[in-house]
């Protein structure tokens, strides 16, 4: 079955067109990686299919249904969970408030109801020991822990993962690419913008490329990586 | 003991002045909306529990639990249908909307119940008093407060304990965020302007019993509001308090040095923090 379809999907900001017929489909189950240098309209891609912009032409489904012009809310409630590139917690609640609130409303459940299931995802993540921490004092690690533990709140059957190892150390990126290993075992969709490309290809089964908001290439990691023109593209950017 | 006596008296008042500040800072802390016609709707709730007691004869506090849903359903109404429309980065479409719901709620008000000054009595409680020891205190003054602190306490609980109130603060925080975690900030902001619209209620009871009111009595108590809230700290609840009270202290002292000076030593306390403490004595970008 087939979890996100993307049919010609465009988005200009201005005379830029940011996004150029854009069409792809994500199976259940399948980890898709998107790589592009910066300003491909990586970011703008995830901010289509959450619903924080709406596309110019194109449809974009979720599950079949089409959500073209659903507002993110509802994108949420239908499966959608995401991590933000620049961390953005809700700086003056804790580690566990950001996820029961995450929980609560993107499952459209009880509070009382959801804090077990908060538990689960602060311990899998690693931040049952900053549960009550305020999350505006987290370090860089946390907070895109934190990212990922509320992304993973909401029950997504689809994870959009933006930039997640960005700005980490070697072993913080190892530990967090286990973390993401272990929740795509269980079956959950991801798709994930990284520009770290070893711990992309650690768990990515499928490649996309996006230059100037085009797609040129989508396949095989292993094939991709060695295509002439994303070499090109990646020029100067370490393989 | 005329000095106790003064203090005690302001720290009293100070409560009414909390009353009236509370859900403007309530409405400013969630969704940066300044409501210029918050004290037009304090005057507005006088009004109706005034219709109430009129009405059905009942006592007004009973009166104000009719009034209460009715506030809470205007409240929400106003913010889903007319406010939550001028909410954005521009900070001007809100003062506009909120001055000309105030003109309209004093025209309305003006026309319904003339410009003659209004009274909820309260009975024998307007003039009960207790001995305090050292200061005797009215009944009415002391439930007024205590009425602020209970209201103070209970926003802090709906913010703090429950999920509304972490929606609140989420939604405050990041309203894009929110909606990318289900929140729907229209429906959010319009619960806490319907919360703030229960509390406009308390403010309206003890502001009909304790004084004379007329519908063009709205702007002056959104001063007093506004400093409250200015004083104490943006978004910030028992700043709140603590402004109101400061306001209440600096006019009852003012008035004993001379009566003229009552109102005037409450904008001057205000003046004085302001200089000291731009941001307020306990400035938050949350609600606590």
């Amino acid at each position: 079955m087939t979890v996100l379809s993307l049919d010609s999907v465009s988005k200009s900001f201005g005379s830029l067109k940011v996004t150029d017929d854009v069409s792809f489909d994500v199976p259940e189950g399948q980890a898709l990686g998107i790589i592009g240098p910066n300003g491909a309209g990586k970011s703008t891609l995830f901010n289509l299919v959450t619903g924080n912009i709406l596309p110019d032409a194109g449809t974009i489904r979720l599950n079949g249904r089409d959500v073209t012009r659903e507002p993110a809310m509802a994108r949420v409630r239908a499966g959608i969970g995401r991590s933000f590139q620049i961390p953005q917690p809700f700086q003056k609640l804790t580690v566990f408030e950001n996820l029961l609130v995450a929980a609560t409303h993107g499952r459209a459940a009880r509070e009382r109801d959801m804090r077990d299931p908060c538990a689960e995802v602060l311990e899998r993540t690693g931040l049952l020991p900053k549960a009550n921490a305020e999350a505006g004092r987290l370090s860089l690690l946390e907070r895109k822990r934190l990212e990922l533990a509320r992304a993973l709140a909401t029950g997504p059957r689809l994870l959009l993962l933006d930039e997640i190892a960005g700005g980490l150390t070697e072993g913080e990126c190892q530990a967090l690419v286990a973390t993401i290993r272990a929740i795509h075992a269980e079956g959950v969709t991801i798709i994930w913008i990284e520009h770290v490309l070893h711990a992309l290809n650690s768990v990515v089964e499928r490649l996309l490329v996006l230059d100037f908001g085009r797609v040129i290439g989508l396949g095989d990691p292993a094939e991709i990586m060695a295509s002439r023109e994303v070499r090109e593209i990646y020029l100067g950017i370490e393989i | 003991m005329i000095g106790l006596d003064t203090l005690v008296q302001g720290v009293l008042l100070g409560g009414l002045y909390a009353l009236f500040a509370a859900g403007l800072s309530l409405v400013f802390g969630i969704m940066r909306l300044v409501n210029l016609a918050h004290g037009d709707l304090i005057v507005f709730g006088a009004y109706l529990i005034l219709v109430v007691v009129s009405v059905l004869g009942v006592n007004p506090f009973l009166a104000a639990l009719v009034a209460a849903p009715v506030m809470f359903a205007l409240g929400w109404l106003l913010q889903k249908v007319v406010l939550n429309r001028t909410l954005g980065d521009d900070i001007l479409p809100p003062l506009l909307v909120t001055f000309g719901l105030s003109v309209v709620i004093q025209n309305a008000l003006l026309e319904s119940f003339s410009a003659d000054s209004q009274r909820i009595s309260m009975g024998a409680l307007e003039t009960a008093s207790v001995d305090l020891g050292p200061v005797t205190v009215g009944v009415l003054p002391l439930i007024t407060f205590a009425s602020a602190v209970l209201v103070i306490v209970g926003l802090n609980q709906l913010f703090y304990r429950t999920a509304i109130g972490r929606a609140f603060r989420a939604t405050s925080d990041d309203q894009v965020t929110a909606s990318l975690m289900g929140i729907r900030p229209d429906r959010v902001f319009a619960t806490a302007t319907a919360v703030a619209m229960l509390v406009v209620t308390i403010a309206a009871l003890y502001l009909g019993t304790r004084a004379n009111f007329d519908p063009s009595a709205g702007p002056a108590r959104l001063i007093y509001a506004f400093e409250a809230v200015i004083i104490g700290g943006l978004g910030s609840l028992w700043g709140t308090l603590a402004g109101g009270i400061i306001i209440g202290v600096a006019q009852t002292v003012g008035a004993a040095i001379n009566p003229e000076w009552q109102i005037l030593a409450g904008h001057i306390a205000f003046l004085l923090v302001l200089l000291v403490k731009p941001r307020g004595l306990f400035p938050q970008g949350g609600g606590r």
